[in-house]
């Protein structure tokens, strides 16, 4: 367990400390947030009705893209292969990370949220909710963004085929992320999406590193 | 000791015996597919309701089927090769692949014309068709992982173990007109307490399933043999090299 901390720890300080990869994630979600009502224009209602929407979508977008370098910076200094002969599972190695991850992007991006929501007149009664399912949701998103982030380490269009696979996988999340979030615009079963979004989070908290352990053994052979 | 599946999976075995059997599977799957489609437009009689339009339903649902089945399909070669290492079940995961999109593909199209005169639109986001499309877009993240990969035997590991990760999709597919509000009209052959589909209809439907499995999997056999053959050809042609770059070297000493 000291051992998982302890890559914890080195991946959380490596996220701060080296090349700026939560600015870049926060910039790019903040940018995309700008271009949109840009190109849907400035009906500030249509923005209001379609803000969670943007903001999830947003979010999705700029978590995938920091999830190449989830893997691929330890795989070429060979921080990687030191790790898989060590005693600690390979699982756990990807648990560390991906938790490494969502704490460094998901949970900022998610408490992001809210004042890129006022600029898009998002009523401030929904702000709680937003966040919440975005925390509750994100988990998923680190967790499946490493088993892309695996499978195509050594794969020559990394970035753009990580979103190919990535993306359809993140549907049920999105889905259920905002049949929460309109729970409380009136429609009813709020309570039952959030059960199931935490429901999709914890299932691949548990199921995604052995997927992702396994694509990797694979590469290192 | 070999057991039944081990004889059968011997690569030089599959080519006889899938040589020897694929005219069979498809002249029959060309004759059930004839005999289904007389059925469908001459002895079916048109829905009360939509009229003639229904008959698409005789082509979009058993590519609908076939779209889940050989994915279920794709996800089990996965498997045996995963844990049992068997290169023939790589050549049956992988050939599989495009002709399972293929379907995905022609029940989304035929589902999207039945769409236009019964529900008024080519296309809704409701939770079948969405789930369906990410289906098709699951078969296209298998092929352009296998594609973007140099070595052979790494792209069918990686592609095996994506193939039994999106296995989580059909579940989600097959369940998806249960929840949620859906203009698809819910299971009426699978599901618990007998069709309620008439039998006048349900007949040529099955036919027609029939004959587009029989199709699947005549073209399933032929897309094995070729690629057993490419492999073949491939390796005969890198021991070439090989030899080439031997006789070189014993030529320049």
């Amino acid at each position: 367990m000291s051992a998982f901390l302890a890559l914890l720890k080195r991946d959380l300080m490596l996220s701060v400390r080296q090349g700026g990869a939560l600015g870049t994630a926060l910039g790019f979600y903040m940018l995309v947030v700008t271009l949109l009502p840009l190109g849907l224009g400035q009906d500030l209602n249509l923005l209001s009705r379609i803000a969670p929407g943007i903001l999830w979508i947003a979010l999705l977008l700029a978590a995938l893209l920091s999830l190449g370098r989830v893997f691929s910076s330890d795989h070429e200094d060979g921080t990687l292969d030191v790790l898989a002969t060590g005693r600690m599972p390979l699982e756990m190695v990807v648990g560390a990370k991906a938790l490494a991850h969502w704490i460094s992007t998901g949970i900022p991006l998610a408490l992001t949220a809210p004042v890129l929501g006022l600029m898009l007149n998002l009523d401030i009664a929904v702000y709680p909710l937003l966040m919440a399912t975005m925390l509750v949701g994100t988990p998923a998103v680190s967790f499946i963004g490493a088993v892309g982030a695996a499978l195509t380490l050594r794969s020559y269009r990394g970035g753009l085929l990580i979103a190919l696979l990535v993306l359809p996988l993140y549907v049920p999340t999105l889905i259920f992320g905002m049949a929460a979030v309109n729970g409380l615009l009136g429609v009813s079963g709020t309570s039952a999406a959030m059960l199931i979004l935490a429901a999709l989070s914890l299932t691949s908290v548990v199921l995604c590193p052995f997927a992702a352990a396994a694509a990797l053994r694979v590469q290192m052979q | 000791m070999q057991t039944l599946t081990q004889r059968l999976a011997n690569p030089t075995r599959f080519m006889e015996l899938s040589g020897s059997v694929l005219p069979w599977i498809a002249g029959a799957a060309a004759v059930v597919i004839a005999y289904g489609l007389y059925l469908a437009f001459y002895v079916a009689p048109p829905d009360y309701q939509q009229g003639e339009t229904a008959r698409i339903m005789y082509i979009h649902v058993p590519c609908a089927w076939l779209a889940m089945a050989v994915y279920a399909m794709v996800a089990m070669s996965a498997f045996g090769f995963l844990v049992f290492r068997h290169p023939l079940a790589d050549v049956s995961a992988k050939t599989a692949v495009p002709l399972g999109a293929a379907f995905t593909f022609l029940a989304l199209v035929t589902g999207s014309l039945w769409g236009r005169p019964t529900w008024g639109t080519y296309w809704v986001w409701d939770a079948r068709l969405t789930s369906v499309l990410i289906l098709f877009f699951l078969y296209l993240g298998l092929m352009a992982l296998r594609s973007s990969i140099e070595d052979e035997s790494l792209a069918s590991k990686l592609t095996a173990i994506l193939a039994l990760v999106g296995i989580v999709m059909l579940p989600i597919i097959k369940f998806s007109v249960d929840f949620g509000n859906t203009l698809h009209q819910p299971a009426s052959v699978l599901r618990v307490g007998g069709p309620t589909i008439d039998t006048a209809m349900l007949t040529p439907l099955l036919v027609m399933a029939l004959g587009f499995t029989l199709m699947f999997v005549a073209m399933h056999f032929k897309a094995m043999r070729n690629e057993i053959l490419r492999r073949r050809v491939r390796a005969l042609q890198l021991a070439q090299v090989e030899k080439a770059q031997a006789s070189q070297l014993a030529a320049a000493e």
